[in-house]
């Protein structure tokens, strides 16, 4: 087993045994569901917004090329200067280096799940340098030295007591668990943050090709403050973010806020063009668009799994997800979590030391139906199962796959199997929780539903007599 | 050392991994057969209706901004418009306020009898944040989604319409758009191809529901919003 399936063995077992958990998690995504389906219903024809969506990514993504030249062109032309990353480590070095020659000191970041996937802010930290995130769930799990729980709600596995308590040990302030009061402590801080920052950085959800502009969504206004105040601002993008054209966000805004966080639009969704124009009163001297590549060609490269890069991170299959639930968000042990996750990982970070994590899905398909831009996600869940199957064959499931194939091959045998398992079952409660047990793996966690009293064939037979 | 350009290597270097990668057709999502890219009249079809009259975009956005808790008031003259501001004034007890040149906000600043910061020069940052509100003009509002569309050009830079408190928005009825097609449609006409460096697409106050999901208002931007539309 590797170590990273050995870790996501051992927090898995203890998430799901904590109830308390359970609670917040369920609290939490309960209330979305309800809010989502209210937003759903205001759209005339969603499964007709779905198709829509799904072809503007697949357009984009199948002429990346193209996209990518024109949306450059676009930014350069306002005096953005546009760099390009092949790894994570790369855009942190062009990061870092842009920070330097600022003389940046302080820099203010909002929400960007990029940064996350190539660790920038330890980058950052490393050169020095004074790194705040200012989305209020990622400040808190940023005070926490936690990485965020979920790709929209950083900070949904914590209460507001935890909330408090995090606030008291590290600024000193936390009046009462009011999540108002709370919210305003950090108004206080970051507000001081924003004013005396040299830089900010932002992720963005969109880079709109045509015109040459990213698209940023938040309802906080903090990308809105990075983006206004420091003298340097920084957008890390991931080179599948591109849409074709300005119009096509009419479509996606509202339907990344619908099933990303349960509103019709999200509060703040945000044109950057470039540094600031002659004639603007503010905004940076100095823009840079860092586009990042990190194994997304790799992903591009695979035709079959390809669709896997028109994601927008609305973070949707997450919260449908019966797995993701039950083992929360930091048992994943990577940076993008649940059936996305589970599908980008094992490409991005290698099959055999993440195969485990496609075999963390009950394959219901609850994620494929989520997707807004209708990535085939159970599909993928499974074909890496096959991939990592062939690749490494598990010496007991060959066997038992050997013992299984002769029983469900003869009528005979099929039927002794299924009769002994109704008796043997009767016998099951005498061994039932110890180590005896031979569904031991199964029933220390589970119920095990009993056998059918009668088997299909029989009631077939007796009821058409 | 040789010096070599780095952002041309990497720019080149990604730009034919992807051409590389795109010579396998992928399948179309869907069981699509084509996947041709929709036009406005496509997106309007399953997008939120709104119906076709003025006073049905007018009902939309006040119930928009309602459920946003966003305040809007639909005023019949400029001289009801400055009576409105004079009463916020009152009622919030301003001693600083901010805003820009504009014609409707040059009209109501210059009768409110408080100091008003214009940011169209340039201006201090601490400043404006100690401005107790920003009033600006905006490209358009939004019916489908009781947005409001403002512009680093349109409505004086980037901070003033997230850095004050209390953005107060002034508008025309002739601003008031239908839906997200007809919004993006005028960003286009508006400024194709010399975008201002920042268009913002604002809906309600500032909020937040990172901690248990319960809905703040003013994370870090305003804590209200109020349109005011003559």
């Amino acid at each position: 087993m590797s170590t990273a399936a050995a870790k996501f063995k051992k927090d898995v077992r203890r998430v799901t045994a904590d109830l308390h958990h359970r609670r917040i998690i369920n609290t939490a995504l309960d209330g979305y569901a309800v809010k989502r389906d209210q937003k759903k219903s205001l759209f005339q024809d969603w499964a007709g917004a779905r198709r829509l969506a799904a072809a503007t990514k697949y357009e984009a993504i199948n002429g990346l090329d193209r996209c990518l030249e024109q949306f450059v062109r676009g930014l350069e032309a306002r005096g953005a200067k546009v760099h390009w990353a092949s790894t994570g480590q790369q855009a942190c070095e062009i990061i870092v280096d842009i920070l330097k020659r600022r003389n940046a000191r302080s820099v203010v970041k909002s929400k960007a799940m990029t940064a996350e996937e190539i660790h920038l802010n330890a980058a950052l930290e490393r050169a020095g340098l004074d790194v705040v995130e200012t989305d209020l769930g990622e400040f808190i799990v940023q005070l926490r030295d936690e990485p965020p729980y979920h790709i929209v709600f950083p900070a949904m596995h914590l209460t507001r007591g935890e909330i408090q308590e995090t606030f008291r040990k590290r600024l000193g302030d936390a009046p009462s668990d009011n999540p108002e009061e709370l919210t305003m402590v950090a108004r206080r801080v970051l507000r001081q943050k924003y004013i005396q920052a040299d830089a900010g950085i932002t992720g963005a959800n969109f880079a709109v090709a045509d015109v040459g502009l990213i698209s940023l969504t938040e309802n906080e206004g903090n990308a809105r403050l990075t983006g206004a105040l420091p003298k340097t601002m920084i957008t890390l993008v991931g080179i599948e973010k591109v849409i074709p054209r300005l119009e096509d966000l009419a479509l996606f805004l509202p339907m990344l806020a619908t099933v990303g966080a349960g509103q019709l639009i999200s509060g703040y969704n945000t044109l950057y063009g470039g540094p600031r124009q002659p004639g603007e009163p503010d905004g940076p001297e100095e823009y840079h668009v860092v586009l990042l590549d990190n194994n997304r060609t790799r992903l591009l490269a695979d035709a079959e799994k390809r669709d896997t890069l028109h994601c927008i991170r609305c973070g949707s299959c997450l919260n449908v997800c019966p797995i993701f639930r039950n083992i929360g968000g930091h048992s994943y042990g990577t940076t993008y979590c649940g059936p996305i996750g589970a599908v980008l990982t094992p490409v991005l970070k290698g099959l055999e030391e993440w195969k485990h994590l496609p075999y963390a899905s009950s394959l219901c398909g609850a994620c494929t139906e989520a997707c807004p831009v209708a990535i085939d996600l159970h599909h993928h869940l499974l074909e890496h199962r096959r991939a990592a199957a062939s690749a490494k064959p598990s010496w007991w499931q060959k066997l038992a796959f050997k013992l299984f194939a002769p029983v469900a091959a003869s009528k005979l045998l099929w039927a002794l199997v299924t009769k002994s398992g109704r008796i043997g079952q009767k016998l099951h409660p005498i061994v039932l929780g110890t180590r005896l047990d031979p569904a031991y793996v199964w029933t220390h966690t589970r119920d095990l539903p009993p056998i059918a009293k009668t088997t299909f064939k029989e009631w077939w037979r007796r009821t058409r007599s | 050392m040789v010096e070599e350009n780095p952002v041309m290597t990497e720019r080149e270097n990604i730009l034919s991994r992807i051409r590389d990668a795109l010579r396998v057709p992928a399948r179309r999502p869907l069981g699509m057969t084509e996947t041709p890219l929709p036009k406005p009249e496509d997106h309007r079809r399953v997008l939120p209706k709104v119906g076709p009259s003025e006073s049905d975009r007018i009902s939309l956005f006040a119930a928009n901004a309602e459920e946003l808790r966003a305040r809007f008031v639909v005023l019949p003259s400029i001289e009801a418009l400055e009576t409105e501001m004079r009463s916020i004034r009152d009622a919030e007890g301003w001693t600083r306020i901010a805003s820009h040149r504009g014609e409707m906000t040059d009209i109501v600043c210059a009768k409110l009898g408080v100091p008003v910061l214009l940011t169209d020069g340039g201006y201090d940052k601490n400043e404006l944040e100690a401005c107790q509100a920003g009033v600006t003009e905006c490209d358009a509002l939004i019916a489908q989604t009781g947005s409001v569309l403002v512009s680093s050009r349109s409505s004086g830079g980037r901070a003033l319409t997230v850095l004050p408190p209390h953005h107060i928005v002034l508008a025309r009825h002739s601003q008031l758009v239908a839906d997200l097609p007809e919004a993006m449609a005028l960003v286009r006409k508006k400024y194709h191809p010399n975008y201002p460096s920042m268009i913002s697409i604002i809906t309600g106050p500032s909020r937040t529901g990172d901690i248990e999901r319960i809905l703040v208002l003013g994370a870090h931007g305003p804590k209200k919003l109020t349109i005011l539309l003559i």
